[in-house]
């Protein structure tokens, strides 16, 4: 008998070809359109004038600083909500955090049009600070996502390594510093990594706040309007190159199986 | 004392996240065309909202891509994580490996690397929507896949097995047996591919057909323009959508449906 014989494992099929097809080919393809010009020869031009031009590398260093400050926002305001939640004496923590996430369930380009009505009353007009009102807007947007792997790992924190560190004479502090703290190190991580990397791309967030400085995301959005696919693909390279640098970095911190579950306490 | 500081602390960060929505929602029912001035009650903006074709098609044409894309997405995370489960090591791990890279990938990169694979280089028509729902596939199809996973490292073969010495074909045991036990993370998957695309602004940027709007796309471009009854309109529309939203999760939480409470948290939570 040669006949077809189905086995569950071809079912992997179709999605591998579509995985290739719509994952690995855009990325192929991205990286060929980096390096070439319009006239379809190698360069490395796009490279160069990435590294040498002012504004684009203004625009690289503004990237972080706006990333960097929301995040430290982000992990400033997230830390100290999570540890309530996850230590606290609540008696429906799920429904608890359930509050705090829920708006990330509106679409966010509605959130940010809510910010800036408040922000425009608040400060009369938004171009006073564009800087702290892109990294408000970012804090808005991300911050449940900071809150939740948090909680999740300082829920999961065994108590008796809390009362064993208390036994053995270690202040209230000291217990938060050498035992909390590290412990909570895979929560940290993955939630600087659930910040960092938006607030890098997300440009709409500056747009709709009226900034008009540019980050890296921006470049991608500009290019795309001027047609520039090479310049546009050799930006989406570096992002791309700087994304799965982070990722592969943090995955060293992070616990082995934290990945899928941050909301599964929900 | 110390819970009260607690508590004032919560209160505050619950202000913050829930405040500007709040008086969204508050200044949707007035006549007011800008925040700070109170008007009298008015429900102008909610009949604006529902008797406009161009807002009404471009919501309906959100909802109909999310719902779409989303079963695609459901169908091929499903039989992919299928397959690779039980495929050879090695090939499972490719196909999980290649799976991370659009959960990690910044949306930016995704949408314009598909927008130069289909449209730039292989010549597709923006307006043939082929590319805006590959895009969407491929943004929430990985997820269906993380969210399926788990379900099947938790399950126990030999019903399967049994199925099939029970004189099943291995379709009617795949339809009758797995995909029944795999339902709440293909329902978990599919809420959190609706909800991925209901939120997406950058894919549908890059491949869109010019005349379409998402929701996202369209509230952006609002902001740059100056239409005020588009603008308070939006509220309104904004308000609808967070009264759903706490419906939906009241909903969740009473019917005890966990897997399917799940569906956004676990996005950035997969990111990783």
């Amino acid at each position: 008998m040669n006949r077809f014989r189905f086995t569950r494992k071809q079912l992997a099929i179709p999605y591998m070809v579509f995985l290739l097809l719509f994952v690995v080919m855009p990325l192929l393809v991205i990286i060929y359109f980096a390096f070439t010009n319009g006239d379809g020869q190698f360069t490395i031009a796009n490279l160069i004038t990435f590294f040498t031009n002012a504004n684009t590398m203004g625009t690289l260093v503004y990237s972080a600083a706006v990333s960097v400050v929301s995040t430290l926002t982000c992990l400033l305001l997230a830390y100290p909500a999570a540890y309530i939640l996850a230590r606290g004496p609540w008696k429906h923590k799920s429904v608890l955090m359930m509050i705090f996430v829920l708006p990330m369930w509106i679409n966010f380009t509605l959130r940010i049009t809510a910010l800036k009505e408040m922000l425009s009353v608040l400060e009369e007009n938004l171009a006073y600070y564009p800087f702290w009102n892109t990294v408000i807007g970012m804090t808005y947007d991300f911050l449940p996502f900071m809150i939740l792997p948090i909680y999740s790992t300082l829920v999961k924190l065994d108590d008796s390594l809390l009362e064993a560190a208390a036994d053995l004479g270690a202040a209230p502090w000291q217990i938060f510093l050498k035992v909390t703290l590290p412990l909570s190190v895979p929560g940290i991580v993955s939630g600087v990594m659930m910040v960092f990397l938006p607030s890098m791309t997300n440009y709409v967030v500056l747009d709709m706040l009226y900034n008009s400085t540019y980050i890296m995301g921006s470049l991608i959005g500009s290019y795309f309007s001027a047609d520039d696919w090479h310049n546009g693909s050799m930006i989406a390279l570096i992002l791309l190159t700087i994304i799965f640098t982070v990722s592969v970095v943090a995955g060293r911190y992070e616990d082995e199986n934290m990945g899928n579950r941050g909301g599964a306490l929900l | 004392m110390k819970k009260g500081i607690s508590c004032i602390f919560l209160i505050l960060m619950l202000l913050f996240l829930y405040v500007p929505v709040i008086i969204l929602a508050v200044y949707s029912f007035t006549d007011a065309a800008n925040i700070g001035v109170i008007h009298g009650f008015s429900l102008e903006n909610y009949k604006y909202l529902f008797t406009s074709p161009e807002l009404l098609s471009m919501i309906g044409g959100t909802l109909l891509l999310a719902v779409g894309s989303a079963v695609l997405a459901t169908v091929l995370g499903t039989i992919g994580a299928i397959g690779a489960f039980y495929a050879k090591t090695r090939t499972g791990n490719c196909v999980n490996v290649v799976n991370q890279v659009p959960v990690v990938n910044a949306d930016v990169v995704t949408g314009f690397s598909i927008c130069i694979l289909l449209i730039v280089v292989m010549g597709v028509d923006k307006d043939s929507y082929i590319p805006l729902v590959i895009g969407h596939v491929v943004l929430s199809a990985p997820f269906v896949y993380l969210s399926v996973m788990p379900k099947l490292k938790q399950m126990d073969n030999s019903i399967y097995e049994a199925a099939l010495d029970l004189g099943a074909t291995p379709a009617q045991a795949l339809f009758k047996v797995l995909v029944p036990l795999l339902m709440p993370g293909i329902l978990s998957g599919f809420v959190m591919a609706v909800t991925l695309s209901l939120d997406d602004y950058f894919i549908s940027t890059y491949t869109k057909p010019a005349t379409f709007d998402t929701i996202s796309t369209y509230v952006v471009n609002a902001t740059k323009g100056s239409q005020t009854d588009v603008k308070t309109a939006l509220w309104a529309l904004s308000t609808l959508i967070f009264l759903m939203v706490i419906a939906l999760v009241v909903f969740m939480n009473l019917s005890s449906n966990k897997d399917v409470a799940r569906g956004k948290e676990g996005r950035r939570s997969d990111k990783i």
